[in-house]
């Protein structure tokens, strides 16, 4: 079994080498700062750390603020009331002032598990994807978390660094990261399954099982969601005879959407949804939610081989 | 800009011009929210002219204080002041709110001068409060004003900022309230009542300050003992008429989002001569 880790533990490690460097770099949390880990650097970092408290569009506006004097934001609080509850102030404040600040949610996606619906953030990706300036990575693992947190402190502008709160297994053998380019993890032209976050590795599951049944498929990692590796997408759309997206997210407006919009417009291939339609989340255990929801690798594998020929 | 401070006199007469400018640009403009801008005049002008350390030729130097206008919509009036204190040419006053300008239908980056952009209401004291922190975590001496309207005060991200301003003892930072009692739907107190308005900011830890915002004598001391406040932030409550400096404005809500057409316009502007 591959090694497992929080994403939320390894940004806040990741925060405290970043913030040693570089003494521009100021943290904010609304009191969530030891789920999102932020508590390391408030740890480390005192007089770089500020709690706000339950109130989230302040943070946000005052992250615009403390970005207009030269300083490199990173806040955090769970994904709902990041992305949802403090919208607003994300687009005026931040987006549309292009300022340097970068908001790492964590607790998103369905497997919040049994804190239930209004927890579980399956809209997030759609809400930052429509704002101007903003970069977005959903990383999938431990590892590429850290490389999401440093792309985003070294790339000037505001990002939105998608999280979950359980752990994830590690993805070996993937190229280096880099800001806006997808990662092909295995190779093979029948089918392309295209995943982020969490997804990458019920895929690559999935991606196995297929093989094992003759269907080679092409898994590519698409973890920056904007800027979108536009030419990733298309070679896959030319190379292979459909694709399968797979997110822990709404189907509307998120990662599937944006390869649907690329597909479509360039090199037009079926393009198959695994998302949450229509539903809002629950309560339950994160795997049994990934079941009832159709996020497994078998659903992913069911869904390639009803749609091969 | 050069130190010299102003008269009250001058300060009157740089007031009067403001609310000329105020005018012609939205005259022009065919759009755009007269009521708030006439009414914050006076606190704005006292504030650029007399108290703000900046210098035009660098908007970006790291020391100067920042103004942040968070009622966003009374641009008219900060762009005119802009202008008047050397951030861009006055001539382009005259391009508010056409296609391409620097001068946006509410606050951009765009505009020299201005700090952040604003005009979903609500958000400026966060920004501020945002500012005050830098300048205390870099020890900077630089002061933080942000004007805020009155019935922007209905916003509870306000109230978030509020509380966080006075929670990190933000005393570098100054809040100016146009409390001129009206809003787009009519009297403050019969959409959505504010008072006791001091009693709340008192509450929630501020030094409050409550003047006449069209006295500049009081004005002026009013920004004086704000710098004098430690340890908690300060609000100054000015009382104001929306619409200040033209007869058929004043008071009258329909003013607040309604440009002058050409006639009233030059009747305000012989008003204002």
């Amino acid at each position: 079994m591959a090694e497992q880790l929080y994403q939320r533990d390894v940004y806040g490690q990741t925060l405290v080498k970043l913030g040693e460097l570089d003494k521009d770099i100021v943290v904010l949390d609304a009191d969530l700062s030891s789920s999102t880990r932020t508590n390391l650097f408030a740890k480390q970092f005192p007089e770089r750390f500020f709690n706000f408290g339950v109130a989230e569009q302040n943070m946000m506006a005052a992250a615009a603020g403390l970005a207009s004097c030269g300083k490199k934001v990173f806040l955090s609080t769970f994904a709902v009331f990041a992305a949802g509850r403090a919208w607003d102030q994300i687009r005026v404040s931040i987006g549309y002032n292009n300022f340097n600040v970068k908001i790492v949610a964590t607790h998103a996606g369905i497997t919040v598990g049994p804190d239930g619906a209004s927890h579980q953030a399956l809209e997030d990706i759609a809400l930052m994807r429509v704002l101007a300036n903003m970069n977005i990575i959903v990383p999938c693992d431990g590892p590429q978390t850290a490389d999401a947190v440093i792309a985003a402190a070294e790339t000037p502008g505001p990002f939105y660094i998608r999280l979950g709160r359980s752990k994830v297994p590690t993805i070996e053998n993937k190229d280096g990261f880099k800001l806006g380019k997808a990662q092909v993890i295995s190779e093979g032209n029948d089918v392309t399954i295209i995943a982020c976050g969490i997804m990458v590795f019920e895929a690559l599951l999935a991606v196995k099982n297929l093989a094992q049944k003759g269907i080679k498929a092409r898994l590519v990692n698409v973890h920056t969601i904007w800027p979108l590796d536009k030419e990733a997408i298309l070679k896959a759309a030319k190379e292979t005879k459909f694709l399968v997206v797979c997110e822990e997210h709404n189907v509307i407006g998120g990662l599937a959407s944006s390869v649907g919009e690329v597909v479509a417009g360039n090199c037009p291939k079926k393009v198959i949804h695994l998302g949450v339609r229509n539903r809002f989340g629950q309560s339950g255990e994160p795997q049994d939610l990934l079941k009832e929801y159709n996020l497994t690798s078998l659903d992913i594998e069911k869904a390639v081989l009803s749609n091969i020929s | 800009m050069d130190n010299r401070q102003l008269s009250i006199k001058e300060l009157e007469a740089k007031a009067k011009e403001t609310r000329r400018l105020i005018i012609e640009m939205l005259a022009k403009a065919g759009s755009g929210h007269p009521g708030g801008s006439l009414s914050a005049t006076d606190l704005v002008v006292a504030l650029y002219f007399n108290i703000l350390r900046f210098n035009p030729k660098d908007p970006q130097w790291p020391d100067r204080d920042r103004f942040h206008m968070s009622k966003g919509h009374c641009c008219p009036l900060w762009y005119a002041v802009l202008a008047q204190t050397g951030y861009f040419p006055k001539e382009e006053l005259m391009t508010l709110r056409q296609l391409g300008s620097k001068l946006q239908g509410h606050p951009a980056r765009s505009t020299p001068g201005v700090e952040s952009a604003s005009g979903s209401l609500g958000q400026g004291l966060s920004v501020g409060l945002g500012m005050a922190l830098a300048a205390k975590m870099d020890k900077k001496d630089y002061r933080v004003y942000v004007l805020m309207g009155d019935g922007e005060t209905q916003e509870g991200n306000i109230w978030e900022a509020a509380m966080a301003c006075s929670h990190f003892s933000c005393d570098n930072l100054c809040a100016i309230l146009d409390f001129n009692g009206c809003q787009i739907d009519g009297r403050c107190e019969d959409i959505m009542g504010l008072e006791p308005l001091a009693a709340k900011w008192q509450a929630f830890g501020w030094h409050v300050i409550e003047i006449d915002g069209h006295d500049m004598r009081q004005i002026l001391s009013a920004y004086e003992q704000a710098k004098t406040v430690k340890s908690k932030p300060t609000i100054i409550i000015g009382r104001t008429v929306k619409g200040k400096g033209v007869s058929f404005m004043e008071g009258v809500i329909g003013f607040h989002g309604k440009a002058p057409t050409k006639e009233e316009a030059e009747k305000a502007l012989k008003e204002l001569a």
